[in-house]
């Protein structure tokens, strides 16, 4: 052991003396899940921030899918060689809020590291979801994005849709009409099964997902969403889905192709596959709010955030933790956050950056980025629409993205798929409120 | 008479076999116990605190009727897999094993899906047969087939057993051949003397002479389609769609690394490695019977 460790410090020191023979850079390592244009984007940030200063070397390494490297990241710190910095989606917070000492609570870091920090700065809307319920900002929201309706504008021009769907009706009237002309195989479909149909549609609804405000007030919430009004809406999916005039493209966003190869004329998908549709989409596009139905009082209310957020791994050298901070200061400037707010259609985190973008004018020519911002701030959010923080979060979308498959497949009836999704997933939830003491 | 050497130092074997037994426990006794232990824990996904909960992760594992349903893919996903591939390489290791003239070069293409990384080839059959994108699903679609492995159970289990047989047939193939050729032409020329046609002679000269061959590739195959597949369904269908081609290696896979809960998939390679562990025992015991050596 001793010597594996002699063997390893000469390793890195004879390494570190050619890479860096004149100056000690502290390489700080963050592993993120970005792909395609936002890839890019997280490249050139790193680089940017690498250019701007001499002390630290901000490494970004790409790991896979969001579950693959928040998995990735586990498996490293219990190997004992986390990085400095992970990417973690969502759905995550809750896995990684409980795991107290595997963390480095970003105000904390902030504080230690003297760096100016102001939480009141950031969007209310964003950071909600990833504070205490005292607000203090565990993790640094990076990409947060929400759901909105994709849709391609030449293709309803020709099939005679002369409006935007706004409504859920609409929207199936709209796909029928797709449909006929020519889009045979899918007249709307979405990404992301179960955000989409259970998670952004309570929220936007104003009906509980689970109890306990969504999970935010507590681990000991129990999962409500087998509502008339939630399997109303699977029964309709089920109906469409017979004739393809919805047709389903799988748990994650694989499929999203399916809008740019002009083959889904509506899909529903994340803000922020704005960069990508930008460069893949040889077509008149533009995004809209998330369909409702008029029937359901007060709806729609607000849409909740997705995305991702970066957390900071415990057990690191002050320096790095230092590094660290000065990269999210670098991040949080306001010229910055609005240049990648406007690129790559995720959300501005800072309220300052909002306001620019909003002063420039951008939005005036560039209505797609402004659409999840529309959702998020449409009404003042209520107990059901604040967020949500169940344990194992990652599975409990398998499971549930199961059951809608079943039901979509004539399996089972709407109804008892999701009375075996709520029944399946509150048993997933105690066994985590046990872990999770 | 029978001249022997006889060592008299006690210890030396004991010596010459350390090695291997070193080898033995630190790579396979010492995680297998080690699974045993984990499956009696209740550990968070960091590893931060742990319990000890004795068997209740078994007792919510068998209470599962996801599990039950796992263990049925499992039987249809491996027989099916197990006796494709095997079947489909013998075939083919028959007709190399004839005078081609290409003889080399088609051994050496059959022989080279070995080499491509499990989830690299679930890639390349999702590519082929996706509903939408894959060029093997139009011609699909053209004939009105409502092809669609996201929805339909038995389209997913047929595509992951399509990429999984077509992995493995390279490795039988390889094996079969070797064996045809250690069968001497001359016990064939005897019985073709005998007027035997050469369907005759496969099925009472070249198969059971093969059948060494054979079971060491049933034990193989069965293990491959147990543990070594998983990279394919994850690639390829991701368990889905409702669980249809969730195997029992998958769901391990699923619970403990997805779903953080490493107590419970402790427990399923626990019962994974006994059922293993069982099914080749029964290969030994009983169909090695049938084996003529």
């Amino acid at each position: 052991m001793a010597l594996r460790q002699f063997g390893a410090a000469a390793a890195v020191t004879v390494a570190l003396a050619l890479a860096t023979p004149a100056h000690a850079v502290t390489e700080i390592q963050w592993w993120h899940a970005m792909t395609g244009g936002n890839n890019d984007i997280v490249n050139k940030l790193a680089e940017e921030f690498n250019a701007s200063q001499s002390d630290y070397k901000v490494v970004p390494t790409f790991k896979g899918s969001y579950a693959d490297t928040m998995n990735a990241g586990i498996a490293a710190f219990r190997a004992g060689s986390a990085p400095h910095i992970m990417q973690v989606f969502e759905v995550g917070t809750a896995t990684m809020m409980s795991a107290t000492g595997a963390i480095k609570p970003v105000y904390q870091l902030m504080k230690d590291a003297g760096e100016p920090f102001d939480p009141k700065a950031y969007l209310p809307t964003i950071t909600g979801y990833y504070s205490t319920s005292k607000g203090d900002m565990l993790s640094f929201p990076f990409n947060s994005s929400s759901m909105v309706m994709w849709i391609n504008k030449d293709e309803l021009k020709k099939a005679g849709v002369a409006e935007i769907p706004k409504t859920w009706p609409d929207v199936f009237a709209a796909a029928k009409k797709l449909k006929a002309a020519g889009h045979e195989t899918c007249g709307f479909s979405n990404a992301w099964a179960t955000w989409a149909h259970i998670e952004q549609f309570s929220a936007w609804h104003n009906v509980p997902i689970g109890t306990k405000a969504n999970g935010l007030d507590g681990f000991d919430t129990v999962l409500t969403f087998n509502s008339p009004l939630h399997v109303k809406h699977l029964q309709n999916l089920i109906d469409l889905q017979k004739d393809k005039t919805y047709d389903y493209s799988g748990r994650e966003n694989k499929s999203e192709a399916r809008f740019a190869s002009g083959e889904c004329a509506i899909f529903l998908t994340s803000s922020g596959y704005y960069a990508t549709a930008k460069s893949t989409a040889k077509f008149d596009f533009t995004s809209a709010p998330m369909p409702y139905y008029p029937d359901v009082a007060g709806a729609p209310q607000n849409s909740i955030i997705g995305g991702a957020s970066l957390w900071v791994m415990g057990g690191k050298k002050p320096d790095e933790y230092k590094g660290v901070a000065k990269f999210f200061t670098f991040l949080s400037d306001t010229n910055r956050q609005a240049k990648l707010h406007q690129e790559s259609g995720y959300l501005p985190i800072t309220k300052a950056a909002y306001e620019k973008t909003k002063a420039d004018g951008f939005y005036q020519k560039n209505p797609v980025p402004e659409t999840p911002l529309k959702e998020l701030t449409n009404k003042e959010p209520t107990e059901n629409s604040r967020g949500l923080r169940f344990g194992n979060m990652v599975q409990m979308r398998d499971i549930w993205a199961e059951q809608i498959e079943a039901a979509l497949a004539g399996q089972k009836t709407a109804q008892q798929a999701l009375d075996d999704a709520v029944a399946k997933g509150n048993a997933m939830l105690r066994t985590f409120e046990k872990t999770a003491k | 008479m029978e001249k022997s050497v006889v060592f008299n130092n006690r210890l030396l074997p004991y010596l010459l076999l350390v090695p291997q037994l070193i080898i033995t426990f630190v790579f396979f006794y010492w995680p297998a116990s080690q699974a045993v232990w984990q499956s009696f824990l209740r550990e968070d996904a960091f590893g931060l605190h742990s319990e000890f909960v004795a068997l209740e992760n078994y007792q919510s594992l068998f209470a599962d009727p996801s599990y039950y349903k796992a263990m049925l893919v499992t039987v249809v996903f491996s027989s099916l897999v197990a006796a494709l591939s095997l079947s489909i390489a013998l075939l083919f290791a028959t007709q190399a094993d004839k005078n081609l003239k290409a003889a080399g070069a088609y051994k050496t293409l059959m022989i080279w899906p070995y080499a491509v990384a499990p989830a690299v080839a679930g890639v390349l059959w999702i590519f082929m047969f996706h509903p939408t994108l894959g060029t093997l699903a139009r011609p699909l679609r053209w004939m009105n087939f409502d092809w669609n492995p996201l929805l339909n159970g038995n389209h997913a289990m047929a595509l992951v057993v399509m990429a999984a047989v077509w992995k493995q047939i390279s490795y039988n193939f390889l094996f079969f051949l070797a064996g045809l050729q250690s069968i001497p032409k001359s016990v064939l020329e005897a019985g073709a003397i005998d007027g035997a046609g050469p369907v005759r002679r496969f099925w009472t000269i070249t198969f059971p002479l093969l059948s060494p061959t054979t079971f060491f590739l049933l034990v193989v195959n069965v293990v491959y389609v147990f543990f070594d597949t998983f990279g394919i369904i994850d690639a390829v269908t991701g368990g889905g769609p409702a669980g249809a081609t969730t195997t029992m290696v998958y769901k391990v896979f699923a619970d403990g690394r997805l779903g953080g809960d490493l107590g419970g998939s402790a427990a399923q390679s626990v019962i994974l490695m006994i059922i293993v562990i069982a099914l080749t025992a029964v290969q030994f015991k009983y169909i090695e019977r049938k084996v003529q050596y």
